[in-house]
């Protein structure tokens, strides 16, 4: 539901952001089928909310980490969809110059800092930007998206600890999936709630419908005034569903059709859409106008990067150390 | 000249570091290991209190720590302290730091010092004694720094810290109580430029940390039996002077490669196999490697000493392609 905080027209933009990621992972999709992009790729569809309602939040200047399934994360921080596109589709034009790729994605203009393809690879990296955040005093936070199966890891004990020992303004945002890589989360640890180990360390948490923007805007205004503030971490976990497989070409046959299904009527875009159809804020022409918006952009950023050159195979010795 | 212990060149160097740039921070150790000369570390964590970090035994947590922090800005300088204990933030290291520049087309820089102790330090056995370099070698995006002397450690610790690479600082515990000579006011040492440590015409002695101070008394030694041995020190793995080195070996036309990392794709293996391919034709007698042998290190002192390149081994190979 729409808060007392929330002004009605601001909410517009998170549509346009929802719409524009949704758009660019179905293109990035569309174009992994044409073999037009090949590599290990990892879609974020379905888990649009977590993304835009944390990163609409945060300043320029605020650190944001990802992990291998982040396209969406670094599009709401405002990473450009042009360069972004390029860099997935390995050409010279893009982030990373083609040397990232899609688990790899740098966009330090927006000040999305990192992803990383190893589970949990980043936390440990977020509590240094929030340890440079604190030694510098202008009020920027840190936040790290991450799954559930990042909750087994080990990077993820040490690092709630240690933010928590030394009040680090870091935000853990926890995209609990339900499942970690092709296994379900019962599969991996009896504790079902991720949002429990932030107990433990005594970091302020909240686990929240992921797939409903509101409420995570809601939970993450606590967070990220809690970080800012000076008082510490924060722990956000947000229960989603990632409506394609781990990676693109997965049948991911470890997952019931019924509850694809379920999780489908549970879309945060059209459950988003209905709820600002409901506050006569957008009228069925806007929606269908945000959303064609999403896909010419997206149209754009790919013939950007289809026609972008490759990069020459003499670049791969140009930044190896600085 | 000025002559000073080791220790204390090494924190001449960390205190004018502290001094001159406030976004370093130190982070766990005390870079001295087990070393009696506790003060001086004491005396620059109460200087910078707040500037010196002693986080939980979360070597993982911390190289990560500092990793992001040096992509934030800091230069952080992390004392892993025992050698063997980087394995335990590896990931950090290896899949992250090291990766960062490259990965993100340029836009990266993490310039952040991983400091540790490596090699046989007496009774450390097979989890206290590992010598990581070679490992870190093979993993490209890392400098790598080995220092031998007082005036060696103070130029390049300042060098690593200015770097805006990650930088592996590979110190050997025996070194730490070496004297020698260190100008007052002296300039850092740009990496990538080897040190002829001591000139000689029959053999080129290339030797690495804690191996060049043993090479250096073997030299000596042989000296009164009119072996002159050219002691060469790369005194960086990364970037390597391949240039300084072939010069000597092109004068001697004889190759000895002293270093403690274990023998298969270690350090040694590596120079040998360099100076294969630039200079084979130079080489008047096969080069000989003296490593620690290819066994998890032992505890036992009879152990311990018969496993590294010790001096009877140094000699027996100097003998050998002198032959």
């Amino acid at each position: 539901m729409v808060t007392k905080r929330e002004n009605p027209t601001e909410l517009v933009p998170l549509l346009r952001t929802m719409w524009l990621i949704r758009a660019f992972e179905e293109k990035v999709s569309a174009l992994y089928a044409m073999r037009e992009i090949r590599g290990l790729l990892h879609l974020g569809i379905g888990q649009e909310a977590v993304a835009v309602g944390t990163c609409s939040l945060l300043r320029t200047d605020d650190y944001v980490f990802g992990g291998h399934r982040s396209h969406g994360h670094a599009i709401a921080k405002g990473a450009d969809i042009n360069r972004l596109m390029a860099e997935i589709a390995g050409r010279a034009t893009g982030y990373c110059a083609g040397k990232g790729g899609s688990m790899h994605i740098v966009a330090l203009d927006a000040g999305f800092v990192t992803a990383t393809g190893v589970v949990g690879g980043t936390i440990p990296l977020a509590l240094g930007a929030a340890f440079a955040a604190k030694e510098k005093s202008k009020g920027q936070v840190a936040v790290v998206f991450f799954g559930d199966g990042a909750g087994q890891a080990g990077a993820f004990h040490e690092s709630l600890n240690i933010a928590s020992l030394w009040r680090l303004p870091v935000i853990f945002v926890c995209e609990n999936n339900g499942y970690a890589e092709f296994t379900p989360l019962s599969s991996h640890t009896l504790i079902e709630r991720l949002a429990r180990h932030a107990q433990t360390y005594k970091i302020p948490s909240n686990t929240v419908d992921g797939n409903d923007l509101l409420e995570v805007r809601e939970a993450m205004t606590k967070a990220v005034q809690h970080a800012r503030t000076g008082k510490g971490p924060a722990f956000v976990e947000c229960l989603t569903h990632r409506l394609r497989g781990h990676y693109e070409g997965d049948p991911a046959k470890y997952r019931e059709l019924s509850e694809l299904a379920e999780w489908k009527e549970k879309d945060p875009i059209a459950r988003f859409t209905r709820e600002l159809k409901h506050r006569k804020v957008v009228a069925d022409k806007d929606i269908a106008a945000i959303e064609s918006e999403a896909r010419k952009l997206t149209e754009q950023a790919a013939q950007f990067a289809l026609a972008s050159p490759w990069p020459a195979p003499g670049e791969v010795a140009s930044q190896v150390t600085a | 000249m000025r002559e000073i212990a080791y220790y204390e060149a090494k924190f001449e160097a960390l205190n004018e570091i502290m001094a001159a740039d406030p976004t370093v921070h130190l982070i766990n150790g005390t870079f001295l290991s087990l070393s009696p000369h506790r003060h001086v570390y004491q005396e620059l964590a109460n200087k910078y209190r707040d500037r010196v970090m002693s986080p939980p035994i979360s070597e993982l947590g911390f190289c990560g720590l500092a990793t992001g922090a040096a992509m934030a800005g800091l230069r952080p300088i992390v004392d892993i302290s025992t050698g063997s204990f980087i394995f335990e933030g590896w990931p950090q290291v290896a899949n992250e730091a090291a990766n960062a520049f490259s990965m993100s087309g340029g836009q990266t820089r993490v310039p952040v010092v991983f400091h540790l102790f490596h090699g046989l330090r007496g009774g450390g056995a097979a989890q206290h004694s590992a010598s990581p370099q070679a490992m870190l070698w093979n993993n490209p995006g890392l400098e790598i720094v080995l220092p031998s002397s007082p005036r060696d450690v103070k130029g390049l610790l300042k060098t690593a810290v200015a770097s805006d690479n990650p930088t592996i600082f590979v110190d050997h515990v025996q070194l730490l109580d070496v004297k020698g000579d260190v100008p007052e006011n002296d300039s850092p040492i740009p990496f990538g430029l080897a040190h002829v440590k001591r000139k000689g015409s029959d053999v080129t002695v290339i030797a690495t940390s804690y191996m060049v101070q043993r090479c250096l008394q073997v030299a000596e030694r042989l000296a009164s039996e009119r072996i002159s041995a050219e002691v060469v020190d790369p005194r960086t793995l990364v970037p390597f002077d391949m240039a300084t080195l072939m010069t000597s070996v092109e004068k001697t036309g004889r190759v000895v490669i002293v270093d403690e990392t274990h023998q298969s794709c270690g350090v040694a293996a590596e120079i040998a196999a360099r100076i294969v391919e630039s200079g084979f034709d130079k080489l008047k007698a096969p080069l000989r490697r003296v490593s620690t042998l290819d066994v998890p290190v032992s505890y036992s002192p009879p152990l311990e000493d018969y496993i590294g390149p010790r001096e009877d081994r140094i000699i027996e190979a100097i003998r050998a392609v002198l032959r």
